[in-house]
């Protein structure tokens, strides 16, 4: 793929490092983004998420490397930038003071544009927040702050919108409906970098990237990421989950077990059956046992891919 | 809020004046009276008359009379000795005692003079009425013809209120900015505000404006206060005083934009305030004047903002200087308005 005259692609970066005093964010990252498509970087907090988001927003400079954002130089085209993105941080930060028809009119204005001229692109986000409009921003529940905070940042038809972790703290209901409208945003040909730390989210983007301690593990679509999972996973149960994860993991033969909600997901070592795993733990005075395979989720891929890259 | 900003002159300038004034007034007086003569009871009746004491006491002896200081009862002490008629009358002369309590200094040196003045006011009618003679040869004690100039009857509302003006302005324009920036800081808008088209400078400028104008509009409450209330008409020109409050507002805006670059958190930033301001307000010369401080002291309050605008209020109120005769202040001004916009400029684009 053409890394710099690509007119598909919306984002890339090259090497970016960045450090805060004794922190290194950021580790020569490197990655790209197309046009119209919603790229998902996923990982724990502190993982570097937001470090990334404030370069390619031109917030901050990185100590190292080179990005563009829409075709323009993060450092060099800054205003360009500025005029072509859409940024929502984390944190609520509108004018809680002023009301939610006043808020979405100030970033009209500031962006040199009118509610009028891009209503179509919000409509159908505003259309549920409108019976507020007179309500303070402050004022309002989670949901709709949230909603507030996508129209005005939609508000100037932005070619690239920055999304960084939109749905912590939210309900899973506004969570699903808020995924719904990143879709139709999509079909707009806007291009969505969003950040989350939930794995189960992943699925709803096109490709994402798993990021921790400042890299990258893999960048790619959700379904190779979980086809290179390259193993069988099982899921075991049992009575004494407690006791059952700490034997299984003074088993040798066990390569890795992680308590998932209600199962430990494990991995076997090649020539290891389960039934001789299933006899060992009834030895061990576990009752109720089950092991069972299952499909691997994009968790299972992090948690395989950040143990690789730990030891 | 905004009712505040406009509350906040219109309080200052109506209580501040009262409160914060040098002249003493009901000083309570213990007094203790050996003669009980007709004289003693003339010289006591003059005290009191004065309106400056009220007789909170009367003691026997003077230990008694301690007593009562003690209790904070008294803050001073009058003791009339035995024979303070007779000794007079016949010209042998009398000792009377005054005992102050020096807690509170200022409180017991004015008093003291004030008591000092009415016995010598009350000693020189007794040596014209007894001794006619002498008194007109000469030997009356020099008289001293008091006269105050700009300001004739020392009053103090006159002096504290030009610089009531200035302590608002700096609040209003220098800290209240400083304090709304850094909140949007805080808040986060401000990082919002920085992903949009708008250049710094223009937000920051915006940011200011209304609070300039919130200055200036206070500026013209003061004024107004100040004639209505205390029928105060600056002697000089109106362009004078709003061409320095010009000068000055841009340059104490440029202190709040430093604060606010150093600053990531209200804290922090009401910390510098208040840092700031003890030590503008009392190196100012609002309370005492400056060139009673140690040479030390005069030297950091020429570097302070507030002590310049503070001279030149006064000096338009109460003199009726020009830019003519200000010209030193102006240029002294000027150089605070290009250093801290100059320092605000640099300090603002390190933190970025």
């Amino acid at each position: 793929m053409n890394i710099i005259h690509n007119n598909n692609i919306a984002v890339s970066c090259a090497g970016i490092s960045k450090h805060y005093k004794k922190v290194q964010a950021l580790k020569n990252v490197s990655f790209e983004v197309s046009k119209g498509e919603i790229f998902g970087i996923i990982g724990p907090d502190g993982a570097g998420k937001t470090s990334l988001f404030r370069i390619l927003t031109t917030l901050i400079l990185a100590d190292n490397g080179t990005a563009t954002v829409n075709g323009f130089d993060v450092v060099k085209n800054y205003k360009n930038i500025r005029e072509c993105v859409g940024y929502m941080p984390g944190k609520f930060s509108l004018y809680q003071d002023l009301t939610v028809e006043e808020n979405l009119e100030f970033f009209a204005t500031v962006f040199n544009t009118s509610i009028k001229e891009n209503y179509d692109l919000i409509k159908d986000i505003y259309v549920q927040i409108e019976p507020f409009k007179t309500r303070r921003a402050g004022k309002l529940s989670g949901g709709m702050k949230q909603k507030l905070a996508l129209s005005c940042a939609l508000i100037h038809k932005p070619a690239v919108l920055f999304l960084d972790e939109p749905t912590t703290g939210v309900d899973p209901v506004s969570r699903k409906e808020f995924w719904g409208m990143l879709k139709n945003l999509k079909k707009q040909g806007i291009t969505i970098l969003v950040s989350t730390p939930y794995m189960d989210e992943a699925s709803l983007c096109d490709r994402i990237g798993l990021i921790q301690n400042g890299s990258f593990l893999t960048i790619d679509t959700p379904e190779e990421i979980i086809a290179g999972f390259g193993q069988r996973l099982w899921a075991a149960h049992s009575k004494n989950m407690n006791k059952l994860l700490t034997d299984l993991r003074s088993n040798a033969d066990v390569k890795s077990s992680f308590a998932f909600g209600d199962a430990v997901h494990i991995t076997l070592n090649e020539d290891y059956k389960t039934e001789q795993l299933r006899h060992e733990l009834e030895v061990k005075g576990h009752t109720g046992i089950s092991i069972r395979t299952i499909k691997p989720g994009i968790e299972d891929c992090f948690m395989e891919l950040s143990k690789s890259e730990k030891y | 809020m905004p009712k505040m900003i406009f509350m906040f002159p219109i309080m200052v300038l109506l209580v501040f004046p009262w409160a914060a004034s040098y002249e003493i007034s009901n000083l309570n007086l213990s007094v203790i009276d050996n003669d009980h003569s007709r004289m003693s009871h003339q010289l006591v009746e003059a005290i009191t008359a004065s309106g400056y004491f009220r007789i909170t006491n009367v003691s026997n002896g003077y230990n008694d009379a301690l007593k009562s200081i003690e209790k904070n009862e008294s803050d001073l002490i009058i003791e009339i000795p035995q024979h303070f008629e007779k000794d007079i009358t016949t010209g042998t002369g009398v000792k009377v005692m005054i005992s102050a309590n020096a807690v509170n200094g200022m409180k017991g040196s004015v008093g003291m003079t004030y008591i000092s003045g009415i016995i010598s006011n009350f000693n020189q009618s007794n040596l014209s009425k007894h001794f006619p003679q002498a008194a007109k040869s000469g030997l009356m004690p020099i008289q001293i013809d008091e006269q105050y100039r700009f300001n004739k009857h020392l009053n103090y509302q006159v002096f504290m209120v030009p610089a009531l003006m200035v302590m608002i302005l700096t609040l209003v324009c220098g800290f209240f900015p400083a304090a709304s920036i850094v909140f949007e800081k805080e808040l986060g808008t401000m990082e919002q505000m920085n992903v949009t088209p708008v250049p710094k400078f223009t937000f920051i400028i915006a940011k200011l404006i209304p609070y300039w104008i919130v200055g200036i509009i206070a500026i013209s409450i003061g004024v107004i206060i100040s004639w209505l209330v205390y029928g105060l008409i600056p002697a000089g020109h109106f362009y004078v005083l709003y061409g320095f409050t010009i000068v000055y507002v841009f340059g104490i805006s440029g202190l709040g934009i430093i604060i606010s670059n150093y600053a990531h958190t209200m804290q922090q930033a009401f910390f510098i305030v208040f840092f700031f301001m003890m030590i503008f307000i009392m190196l100012s010369g609002l309370y005492t004047p400056v060139q009673s401080m140690p040479e030390w002291a005069q030297w950091i309050a020429a570097f302070n903002p507030l002590k310049h605008l503070m001279d030149v209020m006064r000096a338009i109120y109460l003199k009726g200087s020009g830019f003519g005769g200000l010209l030193k202040e102006l240029i002294v001004l000027i150089a605070f308005a290009v250093f801290f916009n100059t320092w605000a400029v640099i300090s603002y684009r390190k933190t970025q």
